[in-house]
């Protein structure tokens, strides 16, 4: 299995992706070599074993390398980095690394995640004449919103898809921009949603209303309180939930949108709310983990998943184990799982206005949404998504006798 | 000794369907009913000219036929204010066909509420007014008066027969639903608990849903049904008894049930066989009840409707959503009653149609059942935020308009 991140050492979805299936997969009986590209303690593992490909430190210090393609990596300043200065530098050393660590070992399956660890499991397929499983998370189309991208990880993505012998798509929007952005014959692609581990976070949680004791506050005023708990980069479509926001407290005044994440569109969301009059009903958190990260899916009563382009989307079954009411766009996977939610186009600030104040405004709604979705989110499991991938394994699997 | 009959009775409803009313136009935009896309599926004028091709045409014209050659044949029918209206506006043929229909003398109308509502269990009086009005408009349109009665998706309880006989009315229809007949058959006439002169015939729901569920389902084990086959049952079922009560929705044919499926075909076999015996008759609602003495009493202190397989109203009230929707939709009728404003009334009471709440079910679409949602919305919870903004419109417009009532529900 190569990968680029696993938790607590991630930096967003895929290595909680990573992290669950594998879990999953083990249970199942699979015997898994997971190779991260940093060294870091994983001493909660103990279902499959850990490889290091690098002495970098873990990949959360230094930039949120599994979602952006800007190839410079921030703070190099490390001497143990040496000559590792970019992405791709870091990807030549893991490359190397997975050669030699499958050398002259036999594997049923290369499952390569994304397009940083794609060049490394067409090498490990060659080496190994095992069949490559490449699932994929977001392509470049979905981290450049809907543009084409970063031309070279494109064409990594393009190489790593033609020679895979099975894709795993996490959506059917993943699976259709895999057939139409890459020429790639649709019955090679295999849907596999995510799911999410119910158990992890039942784990004596507790909501703590001193968190967000003014948005408490206000709730108690009447408030509604809406969330997005998301990295703020254009993919994500935040600035049309802002102007959404301020079309519906054009009729109705209780809302507070609580944005908690960072990312390069922080300041631009700043000047957006202000330019809009809204700046005194929107509150920053910054990047959130733990506690505060948790409380902010309890403090919030509506969450929106207002992607331009989004693979799967699992904060929103987070968010809905939190008892949020659920807004998805329609470009988002993860709607294709549930029910129970509100659906737009991530152009659409007229219509998610108007569901947001459809919601503030009744409480039958808003609590039938909530209710409803949680009937749906939890039967979601990974051990599904695990049973999945191993018959694609079995599927991909060479014949083992030829005529001769 | 009578003839055995049958009771064909259909049932001819279309709602106004609410538009994708958001709340940018609730206080600016008071048009609930008209969208502005002809081609989606709440086009109203869409559906009906679609309806009337696939089903109210064809089956009348089948049914005229029918009744010129077998004068025996009987059929009655419910045809709601809300269809009236829009057949007048976008399809005045169908209704010129359905006025040919009853002037043979051989077709009853059957009374109910205009709007096709559930007034009955929200507001007796608007509930009367609705009834008055359905009576006044079958009057004027086909110059005849109305003396069996059937509710809104046949929601009946004694309550209801109580009312029926107090108004008048001499008969009333109900869902022949076993766990209420125990042992008895829905195959006579009986008398409601509580009342004097009023009769009530009930629905045999296995042979009625034979034709307007079963019909084309391939994988039930009788298909596909044939005339030889359904008549077998009906002998069957109506040994040494009076009558089979056959009710259904009007749409059934040609539209539940396509064309391509046989059903046309079907139906026009299935009356000349069925008459074939000289035993044989059709009996309308009224004739039946004349022809018939009760056989006995029966009680319904709880509503019973002939929907789904629990038969009550849990489909249109049965979740906070429709509670809450049918709430600030009749809290508004005194205000709205006192205006006098035609056009606010007339949109007031369009908003009651019971296919709104229906809409707002969540019972399937929860349960991963979502293809059992039948609705032009996406989901329940876009029904509700569309009728929603449209009620508020409605109390926007009491205010602005008429100063009174206020803004908040």
């Amino acid at each position: 299995m190569l990968g680029w991140e696993l938790p607590p050492h991630n930096s967003g979805g895929l290595g909680v992706a990573c992290y669950y299936l594998s879990k999953a997969l083990a249970l199942n009986g699979a015997d898994i070599d997971f190779v991260v590209p940093y060294s870091a303690k994983h001493d909660d593992i103990e279902f499959m074993k850990v490889h290091s490909a690098t002495q970098l430190s873990p990949l959360h210090k230094f930039g949120m390398g599994a979602y952006d393609s800007n190839f410079l990596l921030e703070e190099t300043g490390h001497d143990e980095l040496g000559e590792l200065k970019t992405i791709r530098d870091v990807q030549y050393r893991y490359n190397n690394f997975v050669e030699e660590l499958v050398d002259g070992k036999q594997f049923d399956a290369i499952h390569a995640h994304d397009w940083l660890t794609m060049e490394a499991g067409m090498r490990a397929k060659e080496l190994t004449k095992a069949p490559l499983i490449v699932h994929v998370h977001a392509t470049e189309f979905d981290r450049a919103g809907g543009n084409r991208g970063n031309p070279i990880v494109h064409e990594i993505e393009y190489q790593g898809l033609m020679m895979a012998d099975r894709i795993l798509a996490v959506s059917a929007i993943t699976k259709d921009i895999i057939v139409e952005k890459y020429g790639i014959p649709a019955d090679k692609i295999e849907v596999v949603h995510n799911a999410i581990d119910v158990d992890s976070l039942n784990d004596g949680y507790e909501y703590d209303n001193r968190t967000y004791r003014y948005l408490e506050g206000l709730k108690d005023e009447g408030y509604t309180i809406i969330s997005a708990i998301t990295r703020f980069t254009i993919q994500k479509g935040l600035a049309n939930l802002v102007r959404a926001v301020a079309k519906a407290s054009e009729k109705y005044d209780r809302f507070a949108l609580l944005l908690a994440g960072d990312g390069e569109q922080r300041d631009e969301l700043i000047r957006l709310a202000a330019d809009l009059g809204i700046s005194d009903k929107i509150f920053f958190t910054g990047f959130v983990r733990g506690k505060q990260w948790r409380d902010a899916y309890s403090v919030s009563d509506v969450f929106v998943l207002s992607s331009i382009s989004e693979p799967f989307g699992l904060t929103a079954l987070e968010a809905a184990h939190h008892d949020n009411a659920l807004i998805v766009t329609n470009q988002s996977g993860v709607g294709e799982v549930l029910n129970s939610i509100f659906r737009y186009d991530f152009w659409d600030t007229e219509r998610l206005a108007d569901q947001l104040v459809g919601i503030a405004t009744s409480p039958a709604l808003k609590d039938s949404l909530r209710i409803n979705v949680t009937r749906e989110y939890a039967k979601l499991s990974w051990n599904d998504v695990a049973n999945k991938c191993m018959s694609q394994y079995v599927k991909a699997a060479p014949l083992k006798a030829v005529f001769a | 000794m009578s003839k055995r009959g049958i009771t064909l009775y259909m049932h001819v409803h279309q709602p106004f369907r609410v538009r994708e009313y958001s709340v940018f136009d609730t206080s600016s935009d008071h048009n609930y009913f008209v969208d502005p896309d002809n081609q989606s599926n709440r086009s109203n004028e869409k559906i009906l000219n679609k309806v009337a091709d696939k089903s109210y045409r064809p089956m009348n014209a089948l049914l005229e036929k029918l009744l010129n050659k077998h004068p025996e044949f009987k059929v009655s029918l419910s045809i709601t204010g809300t269809f009236i209206e829009q057949a007048e506006q976008w399809a005045p043929d169908v209704l010129d066909s359905f006025k040919r229909l009853v002037a043979t003398g051989q077709v009853e109308i059957v009374a109910e509420t205009y709007y096709h509502s559930l007034a009955f269990f929200y507001s007796r009086t608007e509930f009367e007014r609705q009834v008055e009005a359905h009576k006044a408009k079958i009057r004027e349109l086909f110059g005849v008066e109305t003396s069996v009665f059937r509710n809104t998706e046949l929601a009946y309880n004694n309550d209801l027969a109580k009312w029926a006989d107090d108004y008048g009315f001499k008969g009333i229809l109900a869902e022949g639903w076993d766990p209420i007949l125990d042992w008895r058959s829905p195959n006579f006439v009986y008398k409601p608990e509580g009342t004097e002169n009023i009769a009530l015939l009930l629905k045999n729901y296995r042979l009625s849903d034979d034709l307007a569920f079963r019909f084309s389902n391939r994988s039930w084990q009788e298909w596909p049904l044939t005339v030889d086959k359904y008549n077998q049952w009906l002998e069957a079922s109506i040994q040494d008894q009076p009558l089979i009560n056959l009710f259904m929705d009007y749409e059934t044919f040609g539209e539940h049930q396509w064309e391509d499926t046989g059903i046309f075909d079907f139906f026009e076999e299935f009356v000349g066989r069925w008459l074939e015996d000289s035993n044989n008759t059709f009996y309308t609602a009224s004739e039946a009840i004349a022809a018939n003495e009760p056989a006995g009493t029966i009680s319904m202190p709880q509503t019973v409707t002939w929907a789904d397989s629990e038969r009550d109203l849990t489909a249109w009230v049965g979740n906070s959503m429709q509670h809450e929707a049918m709430k600030h939709i009749y809290s508004l009728e005194d205000d709205i009653i006192r205006t006098k404003d035609e056009a606010l009334i007339a949109d007031w009471r369009k908003l009651q149609t019971s296919d709104h709440a229906y809409y707002m079910c969540t019972k399937w679409f929860t349960d991963g059942d979502v293809h059992a949602y039948f609705s032009p919305y996406d989901s329940p919870y876009d029904a509700f935020l569309y009728y929603i903004n449209a009620v508020r419109d409605v109390r926007w417009r009491l205010h602005e308009t008429h100063r009174t009532g206020g803004l908040s529900g």
